[in-house]
C-alpha cells in the first residue's frame, strides 16, 4: 500500500460497478465506472438526471460502497469491492470535502459553527478552528453573516458556508455535487474558480457534478455519464 | 463545541417545555416517596416519641395500634410492682370525629398519665404542658386549633395550653393529648338519654333476675351510676406503658409479665414492626408498588422524548457522520441531552415539591437518602432512556443527509 501523500494522483477509480436489488429488480446504477484525478486537477462530472453521477460520487466519497471496482485516494486503496479498507468515516473527516445541491447546514448551528465543526472534528483547537472558519467565511465573503442560523441566510449565502465547511481542513479530495445550482450565475462561476484555485494551490483534486455548461472553462477535464457508464469527452475550450 | 447545549439553545422553549413536564412527572415519583416515608414515619411517630420500654396490652391481641386491645386501668400498679419497673403509664388511644364550624374534625385523643406524665416529652412549638388534671388539651398544628382556644368534647369544655407539630396519628390524623381521665369521659360520653335508658333497662332486667326479687334493695341500686356499682368494671384503658429501671434487663421484666394469664408485653421494637406490617403495610406496599410504576413510566416517556428529539436531528446526524464525526460525537450530542433533561427535571421536581408538598394534606417527608436514591435513579433512567435514540442514531447512514 502506498502511504497517503505519495502518489500523483488524488482519486483513482478502477471498475466501479453499482447494483441495486437483485434478479428480477436488478437495477445496474454504474457500470465500470473508470477515473484518474490528478493532484490539482478539477474535473466535471456531466449527463442527465439519473445517469448514475450521483452514484459515483457517493461511492467516491466513501458513503455508497460500490458492488464492485476499487478506489485509491492519493495511494491509498480505501475501497477494494464493497468492503472498506480503512476506517471511511475518519478518512472522510481528514481526506474529502463536500458540497451538495442543497446546502445541508445543520440548523442549530450559526453559520461559523457549521464551518467550525469540521475542523473541531478534525482535531483544532476551538479558538484555532473559530479563527479559521471566520478567515474562509471572509475569503468567500460571508463574514458578516457568521453568527446568523443557517435559516436567517440566503440560498447563495447557505451554499457559501458549505462550501467554507468542505474547505476548513484542507482536503486531499473536494466532492460537488451541482454547488452552483441554488446559486446566481456571477456567484456560481465564483464558485467553480473557487474550487479551481484551491485544487491549484492546495493539491486537492477536484470532481463536480455539474449541469451548468458556462463555466466549463474551469475544468481541466470533463467527463460524462449516461446510463451509468462514464466516458471522458473533449474539453469544450479545446474544440473551439 | 458542545453539540447538545447548541441544539438546546436552538429549540430552546420545546426542550424546557418538556423538562418542565418530565419534572413535574418526576415530582410525582418524588412526592409518593415522600408520602411513603410520611406514612412510615407518622405510624411510628408514636411508639418513638413515647418513650416506652415495653407495651402491656390485652392477651391474644397485638396492641392499640393494630387492633382494639383492652386492658384493665389498675394495671398500672401491677405492672409498677414488677421488680426493675421504673414508671407505668395508663395509655389510651382513638380517635374521634365531630363537627366545628360546620366541618369535620378529626382528632386522634391520646391519654396521658396524670401527674406522673403531663406532655412534658412533647414538641411543643408554643404553650405549656398540662397543668391540671381536667379540661386542658395539648392540639397538634394539624388541627388547626389556636392556643387559649376551647373546644367542646362530649359534656365537657376542654382549653387548648400547647400546640405540637408533626404529632400525627398513623391515620394521618393530628393528636390532641388530655389527661387520662379526660381521654376516658370523652371516649365513654354518652347522652344523657342514653344514661337514663340503660338504667331503666338494668332496673328492668332485675325485676327477672331470683337475687333482686329476693332482696329489692338491689333492684334500688340498679338505677345509680356506674361507678357506684362494683357489678359494672372501670372503664377499661388501652394498654400500660412501662419503662425499666436503668441497668434491667427489658426481657427479664418481659418475660415476668408475659407469665400473666391476663396480658401480652410486647417491647417497643415489637410494637414498631407490628404496627410497620399491621395496620399500613398495605398502604406502604400499595405506595411503593406504585411509585416503582411512576418510576417505569417515567422512564418511558423520557425515552420517547429523547428519540423523538433524535429523530428531530436526524437529518444533522446523518450530515455530522457525512462531515467524519466519529460516534462518540454523535453518542455524546444524545447522551448529554439526557443527563441535561433528567437532572433539570430532577431540580424543577425537587423546587416545585419543596413548595408544593407542605400543602398536602398529609405529610411528605422528604429525606436526603430519598432524594439521593431518586437522583442516582433519574440519572440511570436518563442513560437507559437514551439508549434507543442512540440506536437510532447509529442506524443513520450519511447518505441519509443527501436524501
Amino acid at each position: 500500500m502506498t502511504a497517503i501523500g505519495q502518489s500523483e494522483f488524488a482519486i483513482q477509480a478502477e471498475g466501479l460497478t453499482k447494483v441495486y436489488g437483485s434478479g428480477n429488480t436488478e437495477v445496474v446504477a454504474m457500470r465500470d465506472a473508470t477515473m484518474e484525478v490528478k493532484r490539482g486537477e478539477v474535473l466535471a462530472l456531466l449527463g442527465p438526471s439519473g445517469a448514475g453521477k450521483s452514484t459515483f460520487l457517493t461511492a467516491v466519497g466513501l458513503i455508497n460502497p460500490p458492488t464492485r471496482g476499487r478506489i485509491t485516494i492519493r495511494g491509498q486503496v480505501v475501497m477494494d469491492g464493497p468492503a472498506a479498507q480503512t476506517n471511511l468515516r475518519s478518512f472522510r473527516r481528514r481526506h474529502i470535502g463536500f458540497v451538495f445541491q442543497k446546502s445541508n447546514l445543520i440548523p442549530f448551528l450559526t453559520a461559523v459553527e457549521n464551518v467550525q465543526v469540521a475542523l473541531e472534528l478534525n482535531g483544532a483547537p476551538r479558538r484555532k478552528a473559530r479563527r479559521s472558519a471566520l478567515q474562509l467565511m471572509d475569503y468567500l465573503g460571508v463574514s458578516d453573516r457568521a453568527d446568523n442560523l443557517p435559516s436567517m441566510l440566503s440560498g447563495g449565502q447557505q451554499q457559501r458556508v458549505a462550501v467554507a465547511r468542505a474547505l476548513a481542513n484542507r482536503p486531499s479530495v473536494i466532492l460537488a455535487d451541482e454547488p452552483t445550482a441554488a446559486l446566481d450565475s456571477f456567484r456560481g462561476r465564483q464558485v467553480m474558480e473557487l474550487f479551481a484555485k484551491v485544487a491549484h494551490e492546495q493539491g486537492a483534486g477536484v470532481i463536480v457534478v455539474t449541469h451548468d455548461h458556462r463555466a466549463l472553462d474551469v475544468f481541466d477535464t470533463i467527463y460524462e455519464m449516461e446510463d451509468g457508464i462514464m466516458r471522458q469527452i473533449e474539453h469544450p475550450t479545446v474544440s473551439l | 463545541m458542545n453539540l447538545a447545549i447548541k441544539d438546546i439553545r436552538h429549540n430552546l422553549g420545546r426542550f424546557a417545555l418538556t423538562t418542565t413536564g418530565i419534572g413535574l412527572l418526576l415530582m410525582i415519583v418524588m412526592g409518593m416517596g415522600g408520602i411513603y416515608r410520611g406514612v412510615v414515619e407518622d405510624a411510628t411517630l408514636l411508639i418513638d416519641r413515647v418513650g416506652a420500654d415495653l407495651w402491656i396490652v390485652q392477651r391474644n391481641t397485638r396492641g392499640p395500634f393494630a387492633e382494639l386491645s383492652r386492658v384493665p386501668s389498675n394495671l398500672v400498679h401491677r405492672a409498677l410492682a414488677v421488680p426493675g419497673v421504673q414508671t407505668s403509664r395508663e395509655f389510651i388511644y382513638h380517635t374521634i370525629q365531630r363537627e366545628r364550624d360546620g366541618k369535620p374534625l378529626r382528632l386522634a385523643v391520646l391519654g396521658l398519665s396524670w401527674p406522673t406524665d403531663r406532655g412534658e416529652w412533647l414538641p411543643l412549638t408554643a404553650g405549656r404542658p398540662l397543668q391540671q388534671s381536667h379540661f386542658e388539651m395539648i392540639a397538634d398544628e394539624t388541627l388547626r386549633l389556636q392556643l387559649g382556644e376551647q373546644v367542646s368534647l362530649g359534656k365537657e369544655t376542654y382549653t387548648v395550653v400547647g400546640t405540637t407539630k408533626s404529632m400525627i396519628s398513623s391515620s394521618g390524623d393530628g393528636i390532641a393529648f388530655f389527661t387520662v381521665a379526660d381521654a376516658q369521659a370523652i371516649q365513654f360520653d354518652v347522652p344523657g338519654e342514653a344514661v337514663r335508658l340503660e338504667r331503666a333497662s338494668r332496673e328492668s332486667r332485675g325485676r327477672d333476675f331470683e337475687q333482686a326479687i329476693q332482696q329489692p334493695f338491689i333492684l334500688e341500686q340498679a338505677g345509680a351510676p356506674s361507678q357506684q356499682l362494683p357489678a359494672i368494671a372501670r372503664p377499661q384503658i388501652s394498654a400500660v406503658m412501662i419503662t425499666v429501671s436503668p441497668g434491667t434487663d427489658v426481657q427479664r421484666v418481659a418475660n415476668i409479665i408475659s407469665g400473666w394469664g391476663d396480658v401480652a408485653v410486647f417491647s417497643n421494637d415489637d410494637q414498631r414492626e407490628l404496627l410497620l406490617k399491621g395496620s399500613v403495610e398495605k398502604v406502604r406496599r400499595q405506595i411503593g408498588l406504585f411509585r416503582v410504576l411512576l418510576t417505569v413510566i417515567a422512564a418511558i416517556i423520557m425515552a420517547l422524548i429523547l428519540y423523538t428529539l433524535t429523530l428531530d436531528k436526524i437529518h444533522s446526524i446523518a450530515l455530522l457522520k457525512l462531515i467524519g464525526a466519529p460516534n462518540t460525537v454523535i453518542l455524546g450530542l444524545i447522551l448529554q441531552q439526557a443527563i441535561i433533561l433528567g437532572t433539570l427535571g430532577f431540580a424543577i421536581a425537587l423546587a416545585i415539591g419543596q413548595r408544593v408538598f407542605p400543602l398536602f394534606p398529609r405529610r411528605v417527608i422528604l429525606t436526603q437518602p430519598d432524594l439521593v436514591q431518586l437522583a442516582v435513579i433519574v440519572f440511570g433512567i436518563s442513560i437507559v432512556a437514551s439508549l434507543l435514540g442512540i440506536w437510532k442514531a447509529m442506524q443513520v447512514s450519511p447518505h441519509e443527509a443527501l436524501s
